[in-house]
């Protein structure tokens, strides 16, 4: 018996522990060493790190996905995307390069390691969930990538050990024409670029559009074209490692301190949100307080609006109303105590006393001043961003919140549109089309646009204002700010510069 | 399993009938045994109760089987006799094809395969000049006679022996009354040929190779498990996608000029297959009527995913958008080796082809479209008052004039560079293949099998050999009728020995078709065998390195 199995042992294979073994043996954890900036994630993290750690990187990276969705919804040119992207990705998951001598540089890429394998085990439940973190994953590397001081780039991509079969000088040469053309004219002289030689189907785009060299089957991708062959790795292994954690996720075998963090960042992930804070949004100048509601609530999208005058008539609001429309007035600058005086002297009908007792705590946790660790710690909710109110909680009966564009009828909606001012026959056939199209977004910016006509001409003619500031508006906090600023050219001393920009 | 009819009793109904019966068959078994096209001798040998869950359009020979079931050998025994008292000839056309599908051919033995004895060439197909291709009797002799069903199979099969590269394969019927029927399989190419005898559909086509057995996949307990696996890569041309450059025909007809288009069309795919794809084996097949199709059948062509398929689709995409939307070709400069190699493939039949065949800018409507295309105002207009006062100008000496034009000095501002990039657009508009993409993206389309007839032309979707492409005429293509008439008068050549076995579609102009097609698919199944041989060689040279 124990002979024969002893000589069924492969040889080479002696020094392995026993797979019987292997569960008993303790595991030799060590810290990783962070050579590169870049990660292609292929180890897990070993190391020890507080449940509180756990979380708050996980957040921080949630984020900064979430922005860079938030990004690829817009349209936002690669260009553009990086310029916003940037401060957030310096906040929150900061990733410094391996020169710059930072002090921090392997904590830092000891957070980026970590929080994108948690993340992994968030997102890693369904096909859907997979697929848009892969999507957003892969952008968030090819940001990095991009980023990348080119001497490291070099240096990681030689580390990942493709077979990438680099073209010699001689084919190089003798290819020169057909390489160069290839390449829509460049480089002018051939010995600039260096070139790779792989199967085709490994870079599938690049033969879409004609920007490579085919011959045989291979593919000659230039030096600058490894981008996308570095990104497309990054992805197909991403998805294969997520395929894995997913089927290993049922066997994580618990559930009182990992599982609940990890449900909640996957439902956070489901419904991306250009945050908001109330300190990055304030518009120095503008009086937001309680009495100065009323006349700011011209410049609210329709939705607040609306909100605006339900409660106006009936001195209440149901929970949802009150919700979307506090976190707005959150969003637009108004502190808490304003808030609470808002709310107080809005419910005009109650007494002190259900105020306090029904509405007023509310009220506090929205803004995060109670409630649980982590609500106070994040500061309370974020703002309603379109998204979120267009597909989550419709109205119910007797209930005022939710986008008019969708949830009301198109009369209802045509009526609301008069009372507030848009009398614009051709505006209200736009309005309508789109609602049928589903267009909601686009009937919101076309009556923004009716509504500013002039402002908006004006700010194109100096050209004070860009392309990126008279983009189409996503979130009501946006709408807001931006009327604001439009109808206070004149008063208004500050730059509408780069606070258009949102944060989280 | 007992499918081959040895020719010992292949002349002996009773002898084939009985060996039909007792076979256990997973699929429908439908003896064929009636020729003249009356249905009170059709019978129909079911020995596969279930097998009506797959053949929805059949419920009527469905039931009378199930009645039949108790008498069923009585009832096929005498009509099996009575079909012998009709025409004894006719009883052995019936078999002739099945004795050459032998189970495990191999690839030596393809020509020299025992047929028909020589008796058969005298036997009438009965059809006379009238017969429409589309009818049943043309239609039953055609796929009884001259249909290359082995070669079919081991195309798709890639090896003689039956693998499920075939037999997951769906194959779908469009039936005599347009009923289409889908995801049919077929373990063997004979009960392929028996099912295609029973069904007798006006065509079929050919799809992809599933995970399972596509009859099978409404069993399965997840309908994810049912997924395509591999096709072939297929292009598609249609000259109806030229028709707003082609001047000579429209709609569904063609001529030998506007063929060129196919021709250049091919050229330019083909080369770009072969020399940058690094593809080796591309059927091109005529479509029957004004079209063709390619069939890149390499194994790495064959399992290349969705999105693989896009690029090589994309990448080959040249002329894009419709009619209406102006200037159709936007290549970048320099122009990619691919575009600039097919620029000058596609240059001399546009001097030939197109200026002087289908002289697209005779008239003044038709030139305005040329002046749409050129960049340079000053010297549109000049070619405008040339042309204008000289009503009929070829093409050929208009295309002419554009140079001598924009030599002389007409138009001060004129970029020579933007003139030479627009006509070298020009070319490309008017010569180009334009490809029905959709075809080339998704490993799921069906696309019409090669060797069916066309129910329009009754011509047979033919093979065409790339190596003579130019010699390649749709016109000369022979009709269903021609070729059945063919067989008819073959008489066997002088000092032929007696019993040498010949093939119904050796006695046809087929024939050059079908060997065509046969030396494709040996070649084929030479390269997919060799592919096998080596790994498992490496696999020997790595196991012997471990110890």
């Amino acid at each position: 018996m124990i002979r024969q199995e002893f000589s069924r042992v492969d040889p080479k294979r002696r020094a392995i522990l026993d797979h019987r073994q292997k569960q008993f043996a303790a595991p030799a954890f060590q810290n990783v060493e962070y050579k590169h900036r870049l990660n292609f994630y292929a180890t897990p993290p070993t190391a020890d790190i507080t449940l509180e750690q756990f979380e708050q990187w996980a957040i921080d990276r949630l984020r900064v996905l979430a922005e860079l969705e938030a990004c690829s919804f817009r349209n936002k040119s690669p260009a553009e995307t990086a310029t916003h992207m940037k401060p957030l990705l310096d906040k929150y998951l900061p990733l410094s390069s391996s020169t710059s001598g930072s002090t921090a540089l392997q904590a830092e890429r000891q957070k980026d390691h970590y929080s994108h394998f948690i993340l992994r085990l968030a997102f890693a439940s369904t096909e859907d969930l997979r697929r848009r973190f892969s999507r957003v994953e892969s952008m968030l590397f090819r940001l990095r990538f991009q980023a990348d001081d080119a001497r490291e780039r070099m240096a990681f991509v030689e580390g990942l050990n493709l077979d990438w079969e680099t073209v010699g000088d001689e084919e190089r040469r003798e290819f020169a024409e057909e390489l160069r053309a290839a390449g829509g004219g460049y480089p002018k002289r051939i010995e600039e670029e260096s070139y790779f030689k792989v199967d085709w189907e490994r870079v599938p785009e690049l033969v879409e559009s004609r920007r490579v060299f085919l011959k045989a089957g291979k593919a000659y991708v230039p030096g600058r074209e490894q981008l996308s062959m570095v990104v497309a790795e990054f992805t197909s292994r991403l998805d294969k490692a997520l395929e894995l954690t997913s089927r290993a996720l049922p066997r994580l075998d618990e559930d009182d301190r990992l599982t609940p963090i990890l449900t909640h960042l996957s439902q956070n992930f489901t419904t991306p949100d250009a945050n908001y804070s109330s300190s990055t949004t304030a518009l120095p100048g503008a009086d937001i307080s309680a009495r100065n509601i009323d006349t700011l609530s011209s410049s609210f999208p329709l939705c607040m609006q609306n909100l605006h005058r339900s409660l106006r008539r009936d001195a209440h609001l149901k929970h949802y109303g009150r919700l979307q429309y506090t976190l707005f007035l959150k969003g637009i600058g108004l502190n808490l105590e304003e808030c609470l005086v808002f709310w107080r002297s809005s419910f005009s009908k109650i007494t002190d006393d259900t105020f306090n007792k029904e509405y007023r705590y509310n009220v506090r946790h929205v803004y995060g001043d109670v409630g649980g660790d982590s609500n106070r710690r994040g500061g309370g909710y974020n703002p309603f961003s379109c998204q979120k109110i267009l597909t989550e909680h419709p109205p119910g009966p007797g209930e005022a919140h939710g986008c008019p564009y969708r949830h009301f009828s198109v009369d209802n909606l045509t009526a609301l549109l008069q009372n507030v001012g848009v009398k614009d026959q051709e505006v209200l056939r736009g309005v309508k089309e789109d609602k049928e199209k589903m267009k909601f977004h686009l009937a919101c910016n076309r009556v923004f646009e009716y509504a500013h006509k002039q402002e908006i001409k004006k700010v194109r003619d100096d050209g004070t204002w860009g392309a990126a500031q008279l983009e189409t508006i996503v979130h009501p906090n946006e709408y807001f700010k931006r009327s604001y600023l439009l109808k206070n050219l004149g008063k208004n001393p500050v730059e509408p510069e780069g606070d258009v920009k949102m944060e989280g | 399993m007992p499918h081959s009819v040895s020719p010992a009793n292949s002349g002996t109904p009773n002898q084939v009938q009985d060996d039909m019966v007792v076979e256990p068959q997973p699929q429908a078994e439908n003896a064929e045994a009636q020729t003249t096209g009356s249905t009170e001798n059709q019978v129909v040998v079911n020995t596969e109760p279930e097998n009506g869950n797959t053949q929805g359009d059949d419920v009527a020979d469905q039931d009378m089987a199930m009645e039949d079931v108790g008498v069923q050998g009585e009832k096929v025994l005498e009509s099996a006799v009575k079909e012998e008292s009709k025409s004894e000839v006719k009883l052995e056309d019936l078999f002739a094809d099945v004795e050459s599908d032998e189970e495990f051919p191999s690839s030596t033995a393809l020509n020299v395969k025992p047929s028909s004895p020589p008796e058969a060439p005298s036997s009438p197909v009965h059809v006379g000049p009238a017969s429409k291709p589309s009818d049943s009797d043309v239609m039953r002799s055609f796929y009884q006679r001259l249909f290359p069903w082995r070669h079919l199979f081991q195309w798709l099969n890639h090896s003689p022996t039956p693998s499920t590269d075939f037999g997951h394969r769906e194959f779908a019927f469009t039936l005599q009354n347009d009923a289409y029927l889908r995801y049919q399989s077929f373990p063997t190419s004979d009960l392929l040929r028996k099912d295609v005898l029973r069904l007798m559909p006006s065509r079929f086509e050919i799809g992809p190779v599933y995970t399972t057995n596509p009859r099978d996949r409404k069993t399965l307990r997840k309908s994810s498990a049912f997924k395509p696996l591999a096709k072939e890569i297929c292009f598609d041309i249609d000259l109806t996608d030229y028709d707003d450059i082609r001047t000579c025909c429209d709609k569904a007809n063609i001529c030998n000029k506007c063929w060129q288009f196919i021709t250049m069309a091919v050229k330019v795919i083909d080369v770009a297959l072969r020399d940058d794809f690094g593809f080796k084996h591309i059927l091109w097949v005529y479509s029957g009527r004004r079209g063709a199709h390619a069939w890149v059948c390499d194994k790495k062509a064959r399992f290349l995913d969705d999105q693989k398929r896009r690029a090589i689709a994309g990448y080959l995409e040249v002329i894009k958008g419709g009619a209406q939307s102006g200037k159709r070709v936007n290549v970048k400069r320099p122009l990619h080796p691919h575009v600039a190699r097919s620029l000058e493939v596609l240059k001399s039949h546009f001097q030939t082809d197109i200026l002087h065949d289908q002289d697209p800018w005779e008239t003044d409507e038709k030139f305005d479209r040329l002046l749409q295309l050129l960049p340079d105002k000053n010297l549109n207009e000049a070619l405008r008052k040339k042309w204008s006062s000289a009503p009929g100008r070829a093409s050929t000496s208009k295309w002419a004039d554009i140079d001598a034009l924009a030599k002389s000095g007409a138009s001060k501002t004129l970029d020579a560079k933007a003139l030479l990039e627009a006509k070298q657009d020009i070319v490309l508009e008017y010569t180009y293949p334009r490809l029905d993409i959709e075809v080339s993206k998704h490993l799921n389309h069906l696309l019409k099998s090669p060797f069916v007839v066309h129910p329009g032309t009754g011509r047979v979707c033919v093979p065409i050999n790339t190596k003579d492409l130019e010699g390649f005429d749709p016109l000369e293509v022979p009709t269903v009728t021609e070729l059945l008439g063919e067989i008819d008068e073959w008489t066997p050549p002088e000092g032929e020995k007696e019993g040498k076995a010949v093939q119904d579609w050796e006695k046809t102009s087929l024939k050059p078709y079908v060997e065509y097609f046969r030396s494709f698919v040996v070649a084929l199944m030479k390269d997919e065998k060799d592919v096998k041989v080596k790994r498992e060689r490496d696999e020997n040279v790595a196991d012997a390195m471990e110890f």
